[in-house]
């Protein structure tokens, strides 16, 4: 699974920032058919978490309504310099993981 | 106006594939909330008006919320009353996030208002909804 996150290059100390990550991935409702005509199963990624220096900031559990190539932007206070950490698995198991670094100012 | 006909044949086939019945969101947002009130406010959901096609529909959810550790957004739930899973997404935040505001991209199965039910940390619970007309569903090749 390809993923891209987006953070600003360099935060002052305690600004928002806007965290931005968007993952490859079909996201299958279960819904769908075949060329075969058999119904492809159900495949989101279900549970994503981002950390921030290991502290948990956000969390999504997701379902079929969620677009295929699932983005999302959320938002966190830019405490101190470190690394966000996503982890995220598919209903088949698969992992996916991406981490970027974040230099706080001041 | 052959293809015109073939046209409608489709219709008739993804109508028949899709009975369109509104989803019962009540015993849902029950068991989100453990039974408590729900108050219509302080949760903003925005999307297009209209929408082209259902299959990824850019969706903006605000909460008017300090976010402090004190006062502060647990978690936003998304529940749609037209999907086939009306449960679509939760999303947990606390304080750390510093605003209340999430960016996505969903999936409607047809015009429909989808509605937002918010978890604040005083355990209050409220909700907001947009209607989102969609011309084209998520779930046409359903059938």
């Amino acid at each position: 699974m390809v993923a891209r996150v987006q953070v600003p290059s360099g935060a002052a100390r305690g600004e928002v920032i806007a965290v931005r990550i968007a993952i490859q991935h079909p996201m299958e409702t279960g819904f769908r058919y075949d060329l075969r005509g058999n119904r492809v199963s159900k495949n989101v990624i279900n549970n994503l978490v981002c950390r921030y220096n290991g502290t948990e900031i956000f969390r999504a559990e997701m379902g079929s309504g969620i677009a295929a190539n699932p983005s999302l932007q959320f938002y966190t206070v830019a405490a101190e310099s470190g690394e966000l950490q996503f982890e995220w698995v598919d209903d088949r198991g698969v992992r996916g993981e991406e981490r970027v670094q974040l230099t706080v100012r001041g | 106006m052959q293809w015109m006909a073939g046209l409608w044949a489709l219709a008739a086939g993804a109508a028949r594939a899709q009975p369109d019945v509104a989803n019962d969101l009540r015993p849902l947002i029950a068991e989100l909330t453990g039974g408590a009130a729900v108050n219509p406010g302080r949760v903003r959901v925005e999307t297009p008006r209209l929408a082209d096609n259902g299959h990824s529909v850019p969706m903006k959810l605000v909460v008017e919320s300090p976010m402090t550790a004190a006062d502060h957004v647990l978690s936003i739930t998304l529940l749609s009353p037209r999907n086939p899973r009306p449960l679509m997404a939760r999303f947990v935040l606390g304080p750390r996030a510093g605003r209340a505001e999430i960016l996505t991209r969903v999936r409607l199965n047809g015009t429909q208002a989808v509605l937002a039910i918010v978890q604040l940390s005083d355990g209050t619970f409220w909700s907001g909804s947009a209607e989102v007309e969609v011309t084209e569903s998520a779930c046409l090749d359903a059938g």
